[in-house]
């Protein structure tokens, strides 16, 4: 029984020994790395990513995928920006606003992929091309600053001496999403529909309308995690999230969320955004270059998406053979 | 207060030239085992989508507790207190036994489910049906077992009456179906109806206060448990007469074309056979005896764990379908539309698919001899459609058989293995292939058909083995077949 627990632990936390084992190495091998300072810095940094992994994980429990995210992460910068910086709108009406607008976009999402029946990757593609001309038809591929004091806080203000405000935010934002997936019931319906849509239908659940909540809620939170990362950079770019989806999807895969829908939770994917965090720091600490960068970011997530699907197929063929060899023996 | 609780009046299906269902008339008592049996094709299956709500009849009435319904929906069969588990159950995996037990209707407060709660509740379930589990236990985890009790579990949540078990011992194993029967008979005393379909007699007579049989679409009788016999049930069950005409014919020759021997892997246990050249053998039984699964071996699909296999005497061991495709072994798979055709493409690039290569010049598809080739076989086999360049998908079951054995004939190959050859296809069309079967052996090739139809086994082989659990069960010659023997064989637990 003890037994069976630690290879449980060792199945589904796995990635804690790779993160730790990562994190040991960029202490001895990169400059500074160790330093409190940096890693505050890396937890600012992070913060967006954690809650954009917070939505994502929810769309890719219930079988979905967004890769809008990186381009509403800009339109919501860029707009955010304008309204301030150009329009004069008070920062907490922009703010307001730009998070409504997140959570409709992800709500669009959602109905589409619901009523056309189509691939949530095409749609969510699609959508993707539309939000980055958007976002330049809006900037005019400018950067937009000079935002009103104050709105800096939120990405670069700390809070009890030295602990990044961001940081608290993310924190607060991982305990409510953990929860909702344990506690709330339509947290619940998300592993549900993700896992067999067909029983969850036949269960009287209305699987539509719980993937759209999915796509709203990774709206919704996306918006906030780009408003943060305007207030971090202080400049609204049309380029601020451009492949930010790639990392958001990596952080998910590494954290034991599967692409296949069904599995995954929130301190799995606390740890994919730790690893995807520390990576790129790390690698910049030691003079890697940016390209480089992306190649070890892409074989990471090719790795973890190829070892998902090989464990779930796996566990999936020791499970007919053992029913097969309990029917003979019986 | 009657003690009926379900009444089926005048109950008629028809299908497009099939009469599925014949003028049925049954009783439910409240708080019974009612078996339910019949051959393949009886309508045992028709009749429980009836009572589920899943087919509408086109004529007759069902009464649920003296409540008359002319059209009955799967809704309002729920609200009725009719709940079926089917062999495929409708549980999610990832979620625990209570939440899947609940699923749809959790115990909550405002948003927030109450898992506690859900698992008392389902922990008062599983002691109702005598039974332990983890209710914390994620379905996934559980054996299958445990997984139909869940099932089962949910239905009561529910408040199902009456509780339609359709084949539920299948997927068991012996000790997992000694703990379902445990849990029918503790159902039965909390005053639920079950109506138990099975295709193993032996469990009809441990489990149910009263059978019914159907045979062809029509009722033929109901029996207490304790008046009648399994012989009695066989013969109520058989008495068919051949309706269709089987082609004569006698090609099989002295020379093996394959031999098997002790072949286990794949859930099949030590079955050896040899095939003759110009020979059709059947294999009969249950769904889920071992036949497809003996296919699936022979073909290459599975990998073969002992034993061995001959092909023209020399010993032959297929990793691959590849293998066996380039041996000359063709199977022509049960579900055609998912693994014979490709539905989307033309009749054309189905029929080419397995040879493409032999109309290309390098890298380059010769056009003109692939359309030469289509045209040829559409016409000797008598293909029904516009053009060649029809889509697969708008052709009618039986033209699609036609062309997955199109597909397969061009190649040339000496073993065809055909799986449900004409299962879903119209009686014409069933013609049509019986013909093509007899050219095929005609030809000096061998045929293994595997069966699920009475009539088809014995109006088409040669020479027939039974499988009963994954092992051998009997073997008879064309001159010794008879129905009663064959369902005796089939419903043996070889042990």
């Amino acid at each position: 029984m003890k037994n069976k627990k630690i290879v449980y632990f060792i199945s589904n936390y796995g990635i804690l020994f790779v993160f730790v084992a990562m994190f040991v190495l960029f202490s001895i091998y990169a400059p500074n790395f160790l330093k409190i300072n940096n890693i505050f810095n890396v937890a600012r940094q992070i913060s967006t990513l954690g809650i954009c992994t917070v939505g994502m994980s929810m769309v890719m429990i219930t079988g979905g995928i967004d890769l809008s995210v990186g381009y509403q992460i800009s339109l919501v910068n860029v707009c955010c920006a304008y309204m301030m910086a150009k329009a004069g709108i008070n920062p907490i009406i922009a703010v307001a606003l730009v998070i409504l607008m997140g959570t409709t976009i992800g709500f669009i999402n959602g109905v589409i992929i619901v009523k056309s029946g189509v691939m949530p990757l095409i749609i969510t593609l699609a959508v993707l091309n539309v939000l980055n001309g958007l976002s330049f038809m809006i900037s005019k591929g400018l950067p937009i600053f000079g935002f009103p004091k104050g709105f800096s806080v939120l990405g670069q203000g700390t809070i009890f001496g030295n602990v990044p405000i961001s940081l608290i935010i993310m924190a607060v934002i991982l305990v409510l999403g953990a929860f909702l997936l344990k506690k709330v019931y339509f947290g619940r319906y998300f592993y549900a529909v993700g896992s067999n849509e067909e029983a969850a239908k036949l269960s009287g659940i209305n699987t539509g309308a719980v993937r759209i909540l999915a796509h709203t809620l990774c709206g919704f939170l996306t918006a906030i995690g780009a408003v943060l990362l305007l207030s971090r950079t202080n400049s609204g770019l049309s380029s601020n999230g451009a492949g930010f989806e790639f990392n958001v999807i990596t952080a998910c895969v590494l954290g034991g969320v599967s692409a296949l829908g069904g599995k995954g939770n929130i301190f799995g994917a606390l740890i994919g955004c730790l690893i995807v965090g520390f990576l790129e720091n790390g690698l910049l600490l030691m003079n890697v270059s940016a390209y480089m960068q992306l190649v070890v970011k892409g074989l990471l997530l090719l790795t973890a998406v190829c070892y998902d699907t090989y464990m779930i197929r796996n566990s999936e063929r020791v499970k007919k053979i053992k029913a097969i060899n309990a029917n003979n023996e019986a | 207060m009657s003690d009926i609780i379900l009444e089926i009046k005048n109950i008629t299906k028809l299908y497009p030239g099939v009469k599925a269902l014949d003028n049925v008339n049954l009783e439910f008592r409240r708080g019974e085992v009612h078996a339910l049996v019949g051959e393949n094709g009886a309508g045992k299956s028709t009749l429980i989508k009836t009572i589920s709500g899943a087919v509408e009849p086109t004529s007759g009435t069902i009464i649920v507790e003296g409540k008359e319904f002319s059209s009955f929906t799967p809704s309002t069969s729920k609200e009725n207190g009719i709940a079926v588990v089917y062999q495929e159950f409708t549980l999610v995996p990832v979620l625990s036994a209570a939440e899947n037990i609940f699923l749809g209707d959790f115990i909550r407060h405002g948003w927030i489910c109450d898992q506690k709660a859900m698992n008392v509740r389902a922990t008062e379930f599983f002691k109702k049906l005598d039974i332990e589990i983890d209710p914390n236990e994620k379905v996934k985890d559980l054996t299958t077992g445990y997984q139909q009790i869940v099932e089962i579990a949910k239905a009561l949540s529910k408040n199902a009456k009456i509780l339609i078990m359709d084949e539920p011992s299948a997927p068991l194993t012996t000790n997992e179906v000694a703990a379902m029967f445990r849990i029918v008979n503790a159902l039965k005393r909390e005053g639920v109806t079950i109506i138990y379909i099975s295709h193993r007699l032996e469990e009809v007579f441990l489990l149910a206060d009263r059978v019914s049989v159907l045979r062809d679409g029509g009722y033929v009788g109901t029996k207490d448990i304790n008046d009648t016999n399994k012989d009695d049930l066989i013969k109520m069950m058989v008495g068919r007469t051949l309706k269709e005409t089987y082609p004569e014919r006698n090609f099989a020759q002295d020379e093996n074309v394959l031999e098997a021997k002790n072949l286990t892997g794949n859930g099949i246990k030590d079955i050896s056979f040899t095939l003759k050249k110009g020979e059709i053998l059947g294999f009969g039984g249950l769904v889920g005896a071992g036949r497809t699964e003996l296919a699936e071996l022979l073909f290459g699909r599975m990998p073969i764990k002992s034993g061995e296999l001959y092909f023209r005497g020399k010993k032959f061991v297929p990793r691959f379908p590849s293998d066996s495709v380039k041996k000359g072994i063709s199977l022509v798979p049960e579900d055609r539309k998912r693994h014979g055709l490709i539905l989307p493409m033309s009749v054309k690039d189905n029929l080419t698919l397995a040879m493409i290569k032999r109309f290309s010049k390098g890298l380059i598809i010769n056009k003109r001899a692939e359309v030469e080739y289509s045209n040829k076989y559409v016409a000797s086999l008598n293909i029904k459609t516009p053009n060649i360049m029809a889509r697969v998908r708008n052709l009618s079951g039986g033209n699609q058989q036609k062309i997955v054995l199109g597909k397969w004939l061009g190649t040339d190959p000496t073993v065809f293995i055909l799986d449900e050859p004409t299962r879903g296809i119209d009686v014409g069309a069933k013609q049509e292939i019986y013909k093509l079967m007899t050219d095929i052996v005609k030809s000096g090739k061998s045929i293994i058909m595997i069966s699920s139809e009475m009539e088809e086994l014995l109006g088409m082989s040669d020479r027939m083995i039974i499988l009963a659990k994954g092992r051998f069960s009997a073997e008879m010659k064309r001159e010794e077949f008879n129905q009663a023997a064959i369902l005796k064989y089939s419903s043996e637990s070889v042990i």
